[in-house]
């Protein structure tokens, strides 16, 4: 099987699994405007190099390895989505399939640069989260201002953005997304890298969320908390 | 404290010389650590106070007199760090940097040391003599926090005094702290960073010539680093090469670390601060009441659907305790005032007479009309204030407000708004961006404040009925969001998301809310009844003289043609510029009765109640508005609001004509 059709498929349980746990093959095919037979076939051979879990009649999960990459390609699409329709001013329409033809040719390198241009966005056009990058590093502000380029080495841990922890979870902040005055104001109020956080709870039509630091709690805008990325405690990630 | 400045001798160890010199005090800390409080305890003045961050917008001034000595004490608004960014921190910023208080008090929250020691790292940077106050003790000492004051002033080189401010414990401490101060300037001990940034501050140090900026050469070094625009403009001018060498530093500094060269100071300053908090803190039982208190009523106040109905029923319930109350205190005041001297026109007749009978109708018309709306409102806005409810208000609206390109922290001034727009409009400074603030003032100087309430109130809802009156806000809010949201298209700039603290709600305290209470209605009283009384008898005068006719003649095509409105309105709108509770009078007195349904139809009293709320906003908040934002956008803001009021007077009274 083609790199780009695994790759479409790992997009597609990752999507049908993150709603509904398992992916189911009718699920897929239909996601994927393909023939369940099709399905059947591609997730044994996704089984066999170690993405998913495939269990016949009940449908397939991704495994560490198949989860890592997904996102890795979610990532790259929601990035070229903001380039497409921010920068080349696309129809907002045709966005998603034209991200979709170019993610699986994009190269870390051209990533990193894309990223850097786009000013680390947080979200698609569409609104969804787009995850931070594996690179290691604790701010943006490494990658936008090097002149050289910076040691290729990944983080190790997989980090979430603070608002997608549950309330009353905790994390420990890794990494703060976004330009220089929003990241001094939430450092300022005491939201320092490796400081522990807890989601206390989300008001509700993502309001702002509310955050305990250092024996505080801060009502934070939905949209500068996405900048906030936490490895959170309580579950390992894969 | 003020009533034992004469004696002397009762506090061993100081000698108080008669010193004529004035000292200046200023109070600093964290936003909503109780910094109000403590000022009034120390000085006597009521600076108002209330229970969220951001309530201090501009400096307050008193005079604390203590042992003989005369002392100025200088409130200054919240402030989280020196690198300030919105303008209520940048009046802090300037006034400890410039004008150079002999002592600072630090007063920090016992229950969040952490945060607020990271401030008083940065203050000590500042070098000027300082004192710490640990508030709230109570509130810690109910979450099991204990503090080592003593350890804490070791530790910092400084008096640290624990204090309770709201109910003046540690106060008398706290000033004979303050008089020691003056006279011993206690400096808090330098916090060293780590090595690779102290060495770079070395070598800034050795660079920067005597006195560059006006700073403490440290303080100035540490801003260059930190890449403070205001810094490095102020030594550019007198040594180019610094800067540059400073920004270069910074780069490197930013390449060792990986992050922005403000985030790794930071960073190290909240080390510094863990390191102090761990010596002197010890928490004795987690598990701790007054937070799972916030916590529960947190669950009703900010869930999905109750919570939103509770803002429902708060605002309602505003309005309709306000009229209940009132209708019900003005009825009482009424009876007892007629008993004495019945309302009544009185054309002709000698001067004194016209002097005295409009004297007396503006007393009548202040007493009956004013004072018994006002103040249930004042309470029960007092009561959200002070019990932490407006935050949660901000929380829940924040991404309402969006739409209308503002967040969250609008809602402070506009529900300020309902109270005076005046103060409303100047605490519209806790919004950052300068565009957001605006837009903020704008909205503000629509919502219904407490004299435009009193209008509404004492016209429909009195002569008319109460669901009309409730009408007429609906019919505000609306149109506060659809402009907010065509001034949102209008006005360029960016909308920059809301950070903001939650503090604990507490039960509000009983001297406070009714202390908030007097100041308000004091100062209203204060204005309203002389001013009542002069306007009266103006316009009983001028009415006499027949100087009013060529006014209303004039204004005729508005308030007659367009409007429907009786003849003599005109002057009344004129009236109502200077306070719109000033309708109400001129009604009174041209008319002759506190019965308006005798003299306007139910149509026409709400037409009058909609203009008087919509048109020319006062002039004190014309003042205001142009003070912050210019005389251009003030009058354009007049002019869009007369306009407005005038179309949909126009509108409503065709319409309420089918019905009424």
């Amino acid at each position: 099987m083609a790199s780009e059709q695994l790759e479409e498929y790992l997009e597609s349980i990752l999507d049908i699994g993150e709603k509904e746990g398992i992916a189911k093959t009718s699920a897929i095919a239909r996601c994927m405007k393909v023939s369940p037979a099709s399905v059947t076939e591609a997730l044994q051979t996704l089984a066999d190099k170690g993405y998913v879990n495939y269990e016949p009649y009940k449908g397939a999960s991704l495994t560490g390895l198949g989860r890592e990459m997904a996102r890795k390609v979610k990532r790259r699409h929601r990035l070229l989505e903001v380039f497409l329709s921010d920068v080349l001013h696309i129809n907002r329409e045709n966005v998603h399939d034209e991200a979709c033809r170019m993610e699986h040719t994009l190269s870390d390198k051209t990533e990193c640069a894309l990223c850097k241009m786009l000013h680390a966005p947080a979200r698609c056009p569409h609104g969804s989260l787009i995850e931070a990058c594996d690179r290691d590093v604790e701010s943006c502000s490494a990658c936008l201002q090097e002149t050289t380029p910076l040691s290729t080495c990944t983080r190790d841990e997989h980090l979430v953005p603070v608002t997608s922890l549950k309330p009353g979870q905790k994390g420990t902040i890794a990494f703060i997304r976004g330009d220089n005055s929003v990241v001094q104001r939430l450092t300022d109020l005491g939201l320092t890298l490796r400081t522990d956080v807890q989601l206390v709870r989300k008001a509700p039509l993502s309001g702002p969320v509310e955050i305990g630091v250092r024996k505080t709690r801060l009502a934070i805008d939905h949209a500068i908390a996405d900048h906030i990325f936490v490895s959170a405690c309580g579950k390992k990630a894969g | 404290m003020s009533g034992c400045g004469n004696c002397e001798g009762c506090l061993t160890g100081i000698k108080t010389p008669v010193d004529k010199r004035e000292y200046v005090v200023a109070l600093a800390g964290n936003a909503n650590v109780g910094k109000s409080a403590t000022f009034n305890q120390l000085t006597g003045v009521d600076q108002e106070i209330g229970n969220w961050p951001g309530k201090t917008v501009e400096r307050a001034e008193g005079l604390l007199q203590y042992r003989g000595q005369r002392i100025r004490v200088i409130d200054l608004p919240g402030i989280y760090s020196i690198t300030a960014l919105s303008t209520e921190e940048q009046v802090s910023r300037e006034f400890i940097a410039h004008d150079h208080p002999d002592v600072v008090v630090n007063i920090v929250d016992a229950s969040a040391l952490e945060r607020n020691l990271f401030f008083t790292l940065q203050l000590g940077e500042l070098g000027s003599p300082m004192i710490v106050a640990v508030n709230q003790m109570d509130l810690a000492t109910q979450k099991g926090i204990r503090i080592d004051s003593g350890k804490l002033s070791a530790l910092l080189g400084v008096p640290v005094i624990p204090t309770i401010a709201t109910q003046g414990k540690g106060i008398t401490e706290l000033s004979d702290a303050i008089i020691r101060a003056v006279h011993d300037r206690p400096t808090p001990y330098t916090i060293p960073y780590g090595k690779e940034v102290e060495d770079r501050i070395r070598s800034i140090l050795g660079l920067l010539p005597a006195g560059a900026g006006g700073y403490p050469p440290r303080w100035t070094a540490i801003k260059l680093l930190e890449g403070d625009p205001d810094t490095l403009w102020e030594v550019r001018k007198q040594a180019p090469d610094i800067a540059q060498t400073a920004q270069a530093y910074a780069r490197e500094l930013e390449k060792i670390h990986g992050e922005p060269v403000g985030m790794v100071l930071s960073g190290e300053r909240y080390h510094a601060s863990e390191r102090l908090v761990a010596e002197v803190m010890e928490i004795h039982t987690p598990g701790d009441q007054e937070a799972s208190l916030t916590e529960r009523i947190d669950r009703l106040a900010l869930h999905p659907v109750l919570g939103y109905l509770l803002l429902i029923l708060t605002i309602g319930g505003l309005l309709v305790w306000t009229f209940i109350i009132g209708a019900w205190i003005s009825a009482i005041l009424l009876s007892y005032l007629s008993l004495i001297a019945p309302v009544e026109p009185l054309i002709t007749g000698s001067v004194s007479d016209v002097i005295m009978n409009g004297a007396w109708t503006g007393f009548v018309a202040a007493l009956t009309l004013i004072i018994p709306y006002v103040i249930p409102f004042y309470l029960f806005l007092a009561l959200i204030e002070d019990s932490g409810f407006l935050t949660r208000f901000s929380l829940m609206l924040d991404r309402g407000m969006h739409k209308m390109g503002l967040h969250g922290k609008a809602i402070i001034p506009l529900v300020l708004g309902f109270g005076c727009t005046v103060p409303a409009c100047l605490s519209c400074r806790i919004i950052e961006s300068p565009t957001q603030k605006l837009l903020a003032a704008f909205l503000v100087t629509l919502v219904p404040c407490s004299a435009r309430t009193v209008v509404i109130l004492g016209v429909v809802a009195a002569f008319v009925n109460i669901w009309w009156a409730l009408a007429l806000y609906l019919f505000d809010f609306i149109l506060i969001v659809v402009l907010g949201r065509i001034a949102f298209r209008v006005l360029p700039g960016e909308s920059v998301g809301m950070i903001m603290e939650m503090p604990d709600y507490h039960a509000p305290s009983l001297p406070i809310v009714l202390g908030q209470t007097y100041q308000r209605t004091k100062s209203l009283i204060g204005i309203v009844l002389p001013s009542y009384i002069v306007g009266s008898i103006v316009i009983t005068a001028a009415y006499a003289l027949g100087l009013l006719e060529p006014v209303n003649t004039l204004l005729s095509p508005v308030t007659v043609l367009l409007l429907g409105l009786p003849l003599m309105t005109g002057v009344v709108f004129i009236f109502g510029i200077v306070r719109k509770e000033m309708t109400l009078l001129a009604l009174v007195a041209i008319f002759g009765t506190t019965v308006f349904s005798t003299i306007m139809t139910p149509a026409q009293l709400i037409v009058f109640s909609l203009v008087t709320m919509l048109y020319v906003p006062c002039i004190s908040t014309i003042m205001a508005v142009a003070q912050e934002f210019g005389w251009k956008k003030a009058l354009g803001i007049t002019l869009l609001e007369t306009a407005l009021a005038i179309l949909s007077g126009a509108v409503a009274i065709r319409l309420l004509g089918l019905f009424l």
